[in-house]
């Protein structure tokens, strides 16, 4: 039963079912939250929705493994599933599902898959590149996107010359101030160029960021593998856009003497490639995955004193916190893409010296001036 | 520590179909879309100008229409002025010549006056004269016959003269 517990679970981040805790908490062994938690807000090659007493209900998705000298090979990951439906007994599958430990599913083409990983029988190498719950949350939220902003741009055909109209005035002036707040004040004249990058990314961001908190829904922000890339492509698109002052400044550092030069270029170095790209992944990361951990730790609470009496308390402070997330969603997807943009503007800036910058804040126009911490 | 383990599969799909939204994006929203605000922006700058430019043209106008007419006013009164000259002007040479006209008049009726008196002087004179060679004619004559009467004669005429 508390396998069943840790099934329900699947909904509790949707909080009205938290409030029906099933009686069987006690029958079985300690409840593990930090398991499930662990469940929730990871990745896993099949999209569990939500259980009955005598079925799952899960998605499986298809898995592509790529061996050297053996190739590709697609499937679906049903084969790697410890037990099929009824769930009813105990059954390595619903053990995996429930917080994944020790499943031991079938072999399938010399592949299988232990604590959620892909690995071959015989120990060879493997790439996983299995449209895995992220991947398929991905894809769901790149066709809304590709909807939702090409209606709105549709709205701009339509209404030319005319006040915007419906979708179209909600976003307008989000970007609007991506356009005018962040790009022209940290990236200065040259902003116009990575306006669609700006703009995909905040909005990759903040989309993902409440798709996450959608009940059964994947956590795709709050998986490193994907700010990590959102940081590296932000990194390359920094390092492709540098000028000249730019790796002036990091290889000769004005104002330093040569004999610290040795020093200061690591320094530097270190802060270009890893120190900004690495912030920006944990940052989102974390705070994403923090939000669903506290969030789950919450509903656990219920299950943990196996006593219904504690759901209010559990479900207010839930709400509380997802209300909470909901903020967090959208001011980490603006730290993003103004911390993106002022890597860019650090990168894009004609003029670095101090004196310089001094004059110009009493004589240039608002807009020239690139207000760039990350530069000095 | 799954979870602060990148996973290469989800990086690979991440990065396709994160670039592949970004291009698509790009191509069919974010450029319609901030071409439209940039279009609409400045179409709205530029109808604030126009109305600002419109603002002064019309000040301009009021200022030009406002000129005008202090200038017609000023003319008019330049002409009621000229006109008050030249009437008087009119009027006062109207006078003068009235006057010459009057001296000239007088003047000649003088000169005719003096004229016809000359003439009636002449034509005394010549008179007395004719009445004088007359006189000695006839007294020649009477001379010729009686002294005595010749002196009653000369008398008688002198006393006709002096009755003239």
């Amino acid at each position: 039963m508390k396998r069943l517990l840790t099934l329900f679970f699947c909904l509790c981040t949707f909080a009205g079912f938290a409030a029906e805790p099933t009686e069987g908490g006690e029958k079985e062994e300690a409840f593990n939250p930090g398991e499930m938690i662990l469940h929730h807000i990871g990745d896993s090659h099949e999209w569990h929705w939500f259980s009955t007493d005598d079925n799952h209900f899960t998605s499986y998705l298809p898995i592509i493994a790529y061996r050297p000298g053996k190739g590709l090979s697609v499937f679906s990951s049903k084969k790697l599933a410890a037990e099929p439906h009824p769930a009813r007994e105990e059954s390595p599958s619903r053990k995996r599902a429930a917080g994944g430990s020790h499943s031991e599913g079938p072999e399938y083409d010399g592949l299988m898959l232990r604590e959620g990983k892909l690995m071959t029988a015989d120990g060879s190498k493997v790439y996983d590149l299995s449209i895995t719950k992220n991947a398929v949350a991905l894809l769901g939220s790149a066709v809304l996107m590709l909807v939702v902003f090409t209606s709105v741009a549709a709205g701009y055909k339509k209404n030319q010359g005319r006040a915007p109209k419906g979708i179209q005035s909600f976003f307008e002036p989000i970007i609007i101030f991506i356009r005018d707040e962040i790009a022209k004040k940290s990236i200065g004249p040259k902003y116009e160029r990575y306006m669609p990058y700006l703009l995909t990314v905040f909005f990759f961001i903040w989309f993902n960021n409440l798709l996450g908190l959608t009940p059964g829904a994947a956590n795709l922000t709050g998986n490193i593998a994907v700010t990590a890339t959102l940081a590296i492509i932000t990194l390359v698109i920094t390092l492709f856009s540098a000028n000249k002052n730019y790796w002036a400044h990091i290889f000769a550092t004005p104002g330093v003497p040569k004999l610290l030069l040795p020093i200061m270029v690591p320094v530097e170095l270190i802060g270009a490639f890893l120190v900004k790209p690495v912030s920006l992944t944990i940052r989102l990361f974390a705070n994403i995955t923090a939000g669903h951990i506290v969030i789950l730790s919450f509903i656990s609470l219920i299950f943990i004193f196996r006593s219904p009496a504690v759901a209010p308390i559990s479900l207010a402070f839930g709400l509380f916190i997802n209300v909470l997330e909901l903020l967090v969603a959208i001011l980490q997807a603006y730290i993003f893409t103004l911390l993106t943009a002022m890597y860019i503007g650090g990168a894009v800036e004609e003029h670095h010296h101090d004196e310089e910058h001094a004059l110009d804040m009493q004589t240039g126009p608002a807009g020239s001036v690139i207000p760039n911490p990350a530069a000095h | 520590m799954d979870i602060v383990t990148p996973e290469l599969g989800l990086i690979f799909w991440q990065l396709v179909i994160f670039l592949l939204v970004l291009f698509l994006l790009a191509k069919f929203a974010w450029k319609p879309i901030l071409l439209a605000l940039r279009d609409r922006e400045d179409s709205i700058d530029n109808a604030l100008r126009m109305a600002e430019q419109a603002k002064l043209e019309m000040q301009n106008l009021k200022a030009g229409n406002e000129k005008l007419l202090a200038d017609a006013r000023h003319e008019r009164d330049q002409m009621l002025k000229e006109g008050q000259n030249i009437a008087n002007q009119l009027v006062e040479k109207a006078k003068t010549d009235a006057t010459e006209e009057a001296n000239r008049i007088a003047q000649q009726a003088r000169e005719s006056i003096q004229q016809e008196k000359n003439q009636a002087l002449a034509e005394v004179r010549n008179t007395a004269a004719q009445l004088s060679v007359d006189i000695a004619e006839r007294l020649l004559r009477r001379e010729l016959a009686d002294p005595a009467a010749q002196q009653k004669l000369v008398d008688e005429y002198l006393k006709d003269v002096k009755l003239n």
